[in-house]
């Protein structure tokens, strides 16, 4: 299996390729568009904001390889702000329109609950995952992952909510999925054998 | 809510992992460093602190050499620190597979590079660590430099407080005088420092026992460091994420 990671200068991409080839697939580093669609899965990492991730991946010419791409119906996962692109809008710093693949915006984690205790932002540690709604992942309700965000996606349709995970007393979306698309708001490639396990089952899916 | 965790602390200097009582005295273990983060990997630790404490003089290849090759095998968040003075330094060790930056000595020198690392790469990879000693004519707590050689003067706690304004996003808060004691967290200090910052808290310098970890816990840390007890096998990872359980602090199961 070849696993395209879309090297868009954005993220640190040691970390996530290990993990893949420790899970026994091929990686290849995918620095312009034209391989992307030979790819059997596709990953879009990313660490950093919104709107300058956006247009890392519009100035590499990525965005309509993306969008090819996850026509063919082969699977692509984002993950942190991998995963927020994929959203129609991201609203951190200035409104930014995403890559819409799934519908929805990325907002601000709110500085407190809703009794005004303050919440601390980023969210950065180990939350339980929850409430997957895709047979494939399943086995992983109620692991916990590793999270760095100061954002969080809300998609459209609840439909399209793939697991969730709490912020205070907000629960949120921490996976979202519409078809072959996928996105991880934590870091499997950080989060230990389960976050291997996680990664496993969506090679396999 | 999220868990508390358990850290593994690893001083090294070149490739090679030591051991020192308050912060000097070092001495070489047997294995390279690697192999020992490796094994606390499997074991289930919730984190890696990789500390170069001659990084300064010999400059960081060899730690970034050492998170390179961690990334291999450990796939949990690692923080790497050790002379890192200016942002080029910090990113340097985030491409090399670090998740977060702890600065110590240069951080005191130069208060802004703490505003410069946050703004760059996110207040979560800002680690602002804290060597404190307890001064005996004071009795308040300096803040200590250089791997525990020099005081800086300045009033730890009041350190602290500064650095989180300026955009430390977490502390690691290790006590020289209890450090490689294995005598035991310095609960005090933990307690007050716990109480004046809302960002994570890592105790580190002095666990022996499980109780000195559950201790430091339920004083207000977040995280607990360790080096000896499991560099040397006297703490299994697995009992002592049990015994936390055991006194209701919530940790990852792993």
């Amino acid at each position: 299996m070849r696993v395209g990671i879309i090297d868009y200068g954005m993220s640190n991409l040691l970390s996530i390729s290990r993990a893949i080839e420790k899970i026994g697939a091929r990686v290849e580093l995918l620095e312009n568009p034209d391989k992307l669609v030979q790819m059997d899965k596709v990953i879009l990492p990313g660490v950093g904001a919104f709107p300058k991730g956006m247009k890392s991946i519009r100035e590499g010419g990525f965005e309509d390889a993306i969008l090819a791409y996850a026509k063919t119906g082969k699977d692509f996962l984002g993950i942190c702000l991998g995963m927020q692109m994929l959203l129609s809008q991201g609203q951190e710093i200035e409104q930014t329109d995403g890559l819409d693949l799934i519908e929805g915006e990325c907002l601000d984690l709110p500085k407190t609950d809703s009794t005004g205790n303050i919440n601390i932002v980023p969210h950065v540690g180990w939350e339980k995952i929850e409430n997957f709604v895709d047979s494939n992942f399943t086995e992983l309700d109620n692991s916990y992952m590793y999270f760095v965000h100061s954002f969080y996606a809300k998609p459209k349709n609840t439909g399209d909510i793939l697991c969730t995970s709490s912020f205070g007393d907000l629960t949120f979306a921490s996976g979202i999925q519409m078809e072959n698309v996928t996105g991880f708001q934590f870091h499997p490639e950080k989060s230990g054998e389960k976050g291997l396990n996680l990664l496993t089952k969506f090679l396999n899916k | 809510m999220a868990l508390n965790r358990v850290i593994a602390r690893l001083d090294i200097k070149k490739n090679r992992l030591i051991k020192g009582m308050h912060l000097e005295g070092w001495r070489f273990l047997p294995k390279p460093a690697n192999e020992y983060c490796k094994h606390y990997y499997q074991n289930g630790i919730d984190e890696i602190i990789y500390i170069d404490v001659v990084a300064s003089l010999y400059g960081r290849d060899a730690l970034i050499d050492i998170i390179k090759e961690s990334t291999n095998d450990v796939f949990v968040p690692i923080t790497a620190g050790g002379g890192v003075k200016s942002v080029d330094d910090a990113w340097a060790l985030l491409r090399a597979g670090a998740d977060k930056v702890a600065v110590c000595s240069a951080a005191i020198k130069n208060p802004k590079l703490i505003e410069e690392i946050a703004d760059r790469f996110g207040r979560q990879c800002m680690v602002l660590s804290i060597q404190a000693q307890k001064n005996e004519t004071t009795k308040k707590y300096d803040a200590y430099y250089d791997i525990g050689r020099e005081n800086s003067g300045l009033d730890a706690l009041e350190w602290m407080k500064e650095g989180v304004k300026l955009g430390a996003g977490e502390i690691l808060l290790t006590c020289i005088n209890t450090e490689g004691t294995r005598k035991g967290y310095d609960l005090e200090l933990i307690e007050a420092a716990s109480k004046l910052v809302n960002v994570p808290l890592i105790a580190s310098g002095g666990a022996g026992t499980m109780d000195h970890v559950s201790d430091a816990m339920k004083r207000g840390a977040n995280a607990a460091a360790l080096a000896h007890a499991f560099h040397f096998n006297t703490i299994d990872i697995q009992d002592l994420k049990s015994h936390l359980r055991e006194e209701n602090i919530a940790v990852r199961k792993g």
